[in-house]
């Protein structure tokens, strides 16, 4: 079977929907093997444009095989795998059905090879990945999916609007590296930068993902801001105002999960933290910064997905999220705690894990472009990384107090894929090279130098010290953190309460002004028109020829000064 | 954590006695470290003793602080927006 007859994303988006048609064997047997059957096509797509259909005046190009994209689909169709495996026992079919579409969508953005493909993918995964917010059933995460949707609708118009302008300004509808200096580029970037969570609107982030169900939140971890982080690696390489956009997520980040209490809402907010660190690497643009930001967006998914994975297995065995009624899970969870703390020491890139050989390449990168304040900044925010996800998540949820709750580790599936993500986490730190190997460029970099390790575990101990010092200071209390989604799920109500409050007697005032004048005007008529008016009166024979007499001296005066004219 | 002898041994406050003292003396000797062990500083400072050890520190400090004076103004109790 040839490439060009099937295309590795829509088995993924074809098979979900077959999902809720089939009997439980087969639908595990389709949970398991499309994903694989999807990695070994993307694994093995060689280079060069497949599947070119032409639609009106263009060519669109469904698949394009390069480095890049490889990455990506490799990346992206692993973990519907490992995810697949976690939510094996997942009852509702609908979500099942909704990662699938939104996964293969995914590899469709990841392989598309132009920019209507793209689009076309892009607003799928925003509609899939509603569903899985959907999925979880409930008030709250209808309403939050409403307003995930609201979000990506938006960013989707703008990306949709940079691409028609941009297609009109070049006569193209090549997916190729921009610079976003003409509103068709502008306009692109910023609908692309709203999927990965930039400022302003970052707020979708941590108010849809922990909505998800304990395994739909693993998915959704995935796959939006990661297209995005591709979006931005393929198409504005080196646009340096990324640069600043980038820390300012990594910082909003640590912050607002340092002030959380919510588990996954804590890892929703480092999402944004750690894709700060690929959109600081793309603003960077050299060899060594792409490399490095596919590289950490590779490694990013697998601990992510697997830190929640770990608190999905809290929820699924406790139904507890907050760190408030969790603590001390470490006795009974014992399989769970320690690959929570694989994938924390992962994102806080500790030597032997996927994070160290991947995101100091983005800091190496801010090095050797003497970038002294943003490689800076990038040191401040790897402590603070240890201190938000690294310690602060696992201490909270697995140690801490004891909550007196004393759940077993979850299924075996569960386990079993946990276990999987551990140790691609461990490999992957232990053994680069296969990762570099799949790198966009040849890779010129030596993560384990004794420097590198002893500067690394010196930076991120004394964090840990930090944290413990200041232990008092993070007390975990019933709150959340306002952020901009404050305005529209606060202030735009508030705003129409006034408007109606203030309105109401405005209203009420313009209705009893017309009703006032209608009846003046009826009444009026009535007295002139009505049966006693004057109008309705009988004329006298004398007073009729009168009025007879006038209008027809009037004609005669009208027609001698016609004639006389 | 419980202090009972009969805990869990990691909830024992005699293991996080020791875990107290293990980690101090860990943290001593990557301080230490720096006298024989020397990288390529990009920034000059970054090659000065102890510069990871008292930036991570420092910085991590001055994040916690700054999230709680952020959390006095924007904090909420969590029940805030379904009300």
């Amino acid at each position: 079977m040839t490439i060009s007859a099937i295309h590795p994303g829509l088995i993924l988006v074809l098979g979900g929907l077959l999902l809720p048609f089939v009997g439980t064997r087969a639908r595990r047997a389709l949970i398991l093997g499309l994903p694989l059957l999807t990695l070994a096509l993307v694994w093995r797509l060689p280079d060069g444009i497949f599947g070119v259909v032409g639609v009106l005046d263009y060519q669109l190009a469904l698949v394009r095989g390069d480095r890049l994209s490889r990455l990506f689909g490799i990346i992206f169709s692993l973990m519907a795998f490992g995810g697949g495996l976690y939510a094996l026992n997942q009852k509702r079919v609908s979500e099942l059905a909704a990662v699938f579409v939104y996964a293969g969508s995914a590899v469709g953005v990841a392989l598309a090879g132009d920019l209507v493909t793209l689009f076309i993918f892009w607003e799928i995964m925003a509609v899939a990945s509603t569903l899985v917010v959907l999925s979880a059933g409930g008030g709250r995460a209808k309403r939050a999916s409403m307003r995930y949707l609201l979000v990506h609708m938006f960013g989707g118009s703008l990306l949709m609007a940079g691409i028609i302008a941009h297609v009109l300004d070049s006569g193209t509808t090549a997916f190729t590296a921009m610079v976003p200096d003409t509103l068709g580029a502008g306009l692109m970037l910023t609908g692309v930068l709203v999927n990965a969570a930039a400022p302003p609107l970052s707020a979708w982030l941590s108010d849809a993902y922990p909505e998800a169900s304990y395994s739909g939140t693993v998915f959704l971890s995935a796959f939006t801001t990661k297209a995005a982080v591709y979006v931005l690696l393929r198409g504005f390489p080196g646009a340096e105002i990324l640069i600043f956009i980038g820390l300012f997520m990594i910082f909003y980040g640590i912050i607002y999960a340092l002030l959380e209490n919510d588990m996954r809402r804590i890892l929703a907010y480092s999402i944004v933290n750690q894709v700060g660190f690929m959109v600081v690497g793309v603003g960077i643009g050299t060899e060594m910064a792409i490399n490095g930001t596919a590289a950490h967006a590779f490694t990013h998914i697998i601990y992510k997905a697997l830190l929640l994975m770990s608190a999905g297995a809290v929820l699924y065995m406790t139904g507890k999220h907050k760190c408030t009624d969790l603590g001390g899970l470490f006795r009974s969870m014992p399989l769970t705690t320690v690959c929570a703390i694989v994938g924390a020491l992962s994102i806080s890139s500790f030597p032997l894990t996927s994070g160290f050989i991947s995101k100091s390449m983005i800091g190496q990168a801010a090095a050797n472009e003497q970038l002294m304040f943003v490689w800076f900044m990038l040191i401040a925010a790897s402590a603070g990384v240890f201190l938000h996800a690294g310690i602060k998540f696992p201490w909270f949820v697995f140690f801490q107090k004891d909550s007196g709750l004393r759940p077993p580790d979850p299924p075996w599936n569960m386990r079993l894929a946990m276990v999987l993500f551990a140790g691609l986490c461990v490999g992957l730190g232990v053994w680069p090279e296969p990762l570099y190997a799949l790198l966009p460029y040849p890779v010129a970099y030596a993560p384990y130098t004794v420097a590198h390790v002893v500067n690394s575990l010196q930076l991120l101990l004394f964090s840990g010290l930090a944290f413990f010092l200041m232990l008092p200071l993070m007390k975990r209390t019933l709150t959340i953190t306002l952020d901009v989604d404050w305005i529209y799920r606060k202030f735009a109500s508030r705003c129409v309460c006034w408007a109606v409050s203030l309105g109401r007697p405005l209203d009420a005032a313009l209705r009893s002004g017309f009703v006032g004048v209608l009846g003046w005007v009826t009444s009026n008529a009535e007295r002139q028109y009505g049966p006693l008016g004057p109008a309705a009166r009988t004329w006298t024979t004398g007073r009729a020829v009168g009025l007879a007499t006038a209008m027809l001296g009037v004609l005669l005066i009208l027609f001698f000064v016609a004639v006389s004219g | 954590m419980n202090d009972g002898q009969n805990d869990h041994w990691l909830a024992r406050r005699e293991t996080i006695r020791w875990l107290w003292r293990g980690g101090v003396a860990v943290l001593a000797l990557l301080v230490l470290g720096d006298v024989w062990v020397h990288g390529h500083p990009s920034f000059r400072i970054d090659g000065t003793f102890g510069f990871y050890a008292w930036f991570g520190l420092i910085s991590c400090a001055a994040m916690v602080i700054f999230a709680k004076l952020l959390g006095a103004f924007l904090k909420r109790r969590d029940t805030y927006y379904d009300d």
